[in-house]
C-alpha cells in the first residue's frame, strides 16, 4: 500500500475530466495535427526528379504538372495544389530526392 | 535383398534425412539461441508422442542447377502429436536447410498436414522460420503460399491455429500468421515484416534495422500482430502449452473442465480494490484475478492496446473470457487498437464456445484527430459487431464509470449480454459529471456570480441524480446490483443456467463487419 503513493502517473483529459493514469509508449508517441501546406510541394517518396515543366516566377494553376519523380518504376506526375506563381525549384533534372523533400515552393 | 537389408536400407536413408541441413547449418541456428525445427516440436509435444510424415518429400526444382540438390524433407518437418492429452497437427519449418525457404513441395507437406488438421478436427500448430519464397521455384513457391492462406482460412472458426514465429517470417510468409488466432513471438529470434529493411532503404530512404522495422517487441507493442511474447524459446513453449489448456480442441467442443479452485483471496481483496473516485486508477486485472479460479489469468496481447485486456481464465473449471477496461492505461478509452484486439477476441470466443464476462470501467472513446483519421468510427464498429453478433453467454459487470458509446460497446443489454450486474460504485450515464453539467447548466453557471461555485454545485447535483446504476436498473438495463463480494457467485451462476442458450440469427451465408 505504500508503494502506491509513489507511483505518478500522468492525466488524460476525456469530457472536461481529468483521469488519471499511464500513457502508453504510442500515445505519447502520436503526431500533433498539423494543417497541410499546399503551397510547399514535397516528395511523397525517394525517387529521381525526370522532367521539370516551370521555372521560378511562372504562373500555374492547381492541377498543373510540375515536375515527373520516378520511382518504384514509376514515373508520377507531380502537380500543384494551389493556384499562383512559382516561387522557387529546390531541384534539378536528374537529382535524387528523398522522401519528404521539398521539391518546389509556390506564392500562392 | 533381404528383409534385414531392406530394414538396414530404410535406417539409413533416414539417418540421412534426419541430419538436416548438416552439422554447419545446425551450429550457425545454435549459435544464435535457435533450436532446431526436430528439437522444436519434441520440446513442444508430449515426450515421445511427436509422429512424423513425409521425410523422404523431396523438392521438385529443376531449375538452376536445382535437380543437383538433396534438401532433406525439402526444408519442413511435418507430424501429428499428442499435446496436455490431447492430439495436434504440427508443422516446423528447417532454417538449416535452403534457409526454410517454401518450394512446392515444402508447402505440399504443410497443407497435407493442414488437410489433415481440418479433418481430425484437432489443432495446427504451425513452427515459422523461413527466408522466404524459393525464388528458384518461381511461380509455384507463390503457389504454395496461396494454398497455405486458403486453408488457414477455411480452418479459420473450426480448429485452434497458432503460429510460432521463430525466425525470420517475411513477404509473404507473413499473412499465414496473421490469418492464424494466436502468434507467439520470441525476442530477438522472431522477424515479421512484408517488406524488409533493405527494400525500405531503396524505395522510402528510410534506414531501420530488422528488430525495430519488425522484432517481438514491435509486433507485440505497436502492431498487435502477435499475441503472445516471450524472452526465449522454451517460455514460449510453456505460454502454447498454458494456452492449449485453456481452449476447446475445435469448434464442436467444450474447452477441457478443470477442478474447481476458489481464487486467492488474501492476496486479491475484490473490495479493496477500485478507489470510489472514478478519476482515480487501479490495475483491472486484480479484479479478474479476485474473481477466477486460483487466480490464473492467462492474459493475452499483454503489451498491445495495454486500455483493454483480453485473456482467459476459469469460473469453478470452466474456460471463460474475459474483456476489461483498464483504467491503469489511457484510463482505459476505448480507441482503434483496444476495438481492434477486443473485437478479435470477443470473436474467437464465440467460434470456440467460451463464454465471455466483460468488466467495464471507461469514459468512452479517446478524442482526437489521429484517432479519428484513423478510422476509429470503422475500428470502434468491431466492438459493436463482435459482441451483437456473438450467441455465446455473455456476462457484463459494471464495475463504475460506464459513460456515453462506451457503455453501449463494453456488451451493455442493449448488445444482448444475458445478464449484466452493476456494482454500487457504478455510474452509469451519458457522460462523466463534469461534462454533462457543463452542458445542461451552461446557462445557469454562465450566469452566476461565482460561476465555480455554480459549476460544482451543479456537478455535484448532476452526480447525486445520475453517477449510480439505479437509474439504468430502474429501466432494466442492469439485471442486479450485486455487492462486489458476490461478483464470483453471481457469474458461476450466470453462466451455469446459460448452458443451453440458443439463439436464433437471421439465416445468411456471412455478416459483413466493418473489418
Amino acid at each position: 500500500m505504500k508503494k502506491e503513493t509513489k507511483i505518478r502517473y500522468n492525466t488524460i483529459n476525456i469530457d472536461n475530466v481529468k483521469y488519471k493514469t499511464f500513457l502508453t509508449k504510442k500515445f505519447k508517441n502520436r503526431k500533433p495535427y498539423k494543417k497541410p501546406e499546399l503551397n510547399i510541394i514535397k516528395s511523397f517518396i525517394s525517387g529521381t526528379i525526370r522532367n521539370i515543366y516551370v521555372k521560378e516566377g511562372d504562373k500555374i494553376k492547381s492541377g498543373d504538372k510540375l515536375v515527373v519523380l520516378e520511382a518504384m518504376k514509376m514515373r508520377n506526375d507531380i502537380t500543384a495544389m494551389t493556384d499562383g506563381i512559382v516561387k522557387k525549384i529546390n531541384v534539378k533534372d536528374g537529382e535524387n530526392i528523398i522522401k519528404g523533400q521539398v521539391i518546389v515552393e509556390i506564392d500562392a | 535383398m533381404a528383409h534385414q537389408q531392406k530394414t538396414s536400407d530404410l535406417k539409413k536413408r533416414m539417418r540421412d534425412a534426419l541430419k538436416g541441413g548438416g552439422d554447419k547449418a545446425i551450429k550457425k541456428q545454435k549459435a544464435i539461441g535457435k533450436l532446431t525445427a526436430r528439437e522444436r516440436i519434441i520440446a513442444i509435444l508430449d515426450p515421445n508422442t511427436f509422429h512424423e510424415y513425409d521425410l523422404f518429400v523431396e523438392h521438385a526444382a529443376k531449375d538452376f542447377d536445382m535437380d543437383k540438390k538433396y534438401l532433406p524433407g525439402d526444408g519442413v518437418i511435418t507430424g501429428t502429436g499428442i499435446l496436455i492429452g490431447h492430439p495436434v497437427c504440427i508443422y516446423a519449418q528447417d532454417f538449416t536447410i535452403a534457409g526454410g525457404s517454401l518450394g512446392w513441395m515444402h508447402s505440399k507437406k504443410i497443407t497435407k498436414i493442414m488437410d489433415h488438421a481440418l479433418k481430425l478436427k484437432v489443432p495446427i500448430i504451425g513452427i515459422n522460420d523461413s527466408g522466404g519464397a524459393r525464388i528458384q521455384e518461381g511461380v509455384n513457391s507463390l503457389a504454395g503460399y496461396g494454398e497455405i492462406f486458403y486453408r488457414n482460412t477455411q480452418a479459420s472458426g473450426v480448429i485452434p491455429q497458432i503460429s510460432v514465429i521463430l525466425g525470420p517470417c517475411a513477404g509473404g510468409a507473413v499473412y499465414s500468421p496473421a490469418l492464424t488466432d494466436f502468434v507467439f513471438v520470441v525476442d530477438k529470434i522472431s522477424k515479421m515484416f512484408i517488406t524488409g529493411p533493405e527494400v525500405i532503404k531503396t524505395v522510402l530512404g528510410e534506414e531501420i534495422s530488422m528488430e525495430e522495422l519488425g522484432g517481438a517487441k514491435i509486433h507485440s507493442e505497436i502492431t498487435g500482430n502477435s499475441h503472445f511474447y516471450a524472452e526465449s524459446e522454451m517460455e514460449c513453449f510453456d505460454q502454447i502449452k498454458s494456452l492449449i489448456s485453456f481452449i476447446p480442441w475445435n469448434n464442436m467442443k467444450k474447452a477441457d473442465k478443470f477442478p474447481k479452485k476458489g481464487p486467492k483471496t488474501r492476496k486479491y481483496k475484490i473490495e479493496n480494490i477500485i478507489p470510489t473516485d472514478p478519476k482515480q486508477p487501479y490495475d483491472v486485472r486484480n479484479v479478474i484475478k479476485a474473481i477466477c479460479d486460483d487466480s490464473e489469468f492467462l492474459e493475452i496481447q499483454k503489451q498491445f492496446a495495454a486500455n483493454i485486456v483480453i485473456g482467459f481464465a476459469r469460473l469453478n473449471g470452466d474456460t471463460v473470457g474475459f474483456v476489461a477496461n483498464q483504467p491503469n492505461v489511457l484510463a482505459g478509452v476505448l480507441d482503434v487498437d483496444s476495438s481492434d484486439k477486443a473485437a478479435r477476441f470477443i470473436r474467437y470466443c464465440d467460434s470456440f464456445n467460451i463464454p465471455m464476462v466483460t468488466l467495464v470501467d471507461l469514459p468512452g472513446y479517446l478524442p482526437g484527430v489521429d484517432q479519428e483519421h484513423a478510422g476509429v468510427i470503422r475500428h470502434g464498429a468491431k466492438l459493436l459487431y463482435a459482441y451483437s453478433e456473438a450467441t455465446v453467454p455473455k456476462i457484463t459487470v459494471i464495475l463504475r464509470k460506464a459513460y456515453g458509446g462506451g457503455y453501449i460497446a463494453m456488451c451493455s443489454s442493449h448488445l444482448k449480454a444475458d445478464f449484466v450486474f452493476a456494482w454500487p460504485s457504478a455510474e452509469i450515464a451519458v457522460m462523466g459529471p463534469e461534462g454533462a453539467a457543463n452542458i445542461i447548466f451552461k446557462k445557469e453557471i454562465m450566469s452566476a456570480e461565482n460561476p465555480d461555485e455554480m459549476r460544482k454545485k451543479k456537478v455535484n447535483e448532476y452526480r447525486k441524480k445520475f453517477a449510480n446504476p439505479y437509474v439504468a436498473a430502474a429501466y432494466g438495463y442492469v439485471d442486479a446490483v450485486i455487492d462486489p463480494v458476490e461478483t464470483r457467485k453471481m457469474l458461476i451462476h450466470a453462466i451455469e443456467i446459460s448452458l443451453n442458450k440458443e439463439v436464433i440469427s437471421p439465416n445468411k451465408k456471412h455478416g459483413i463487419p466493418p473489418f
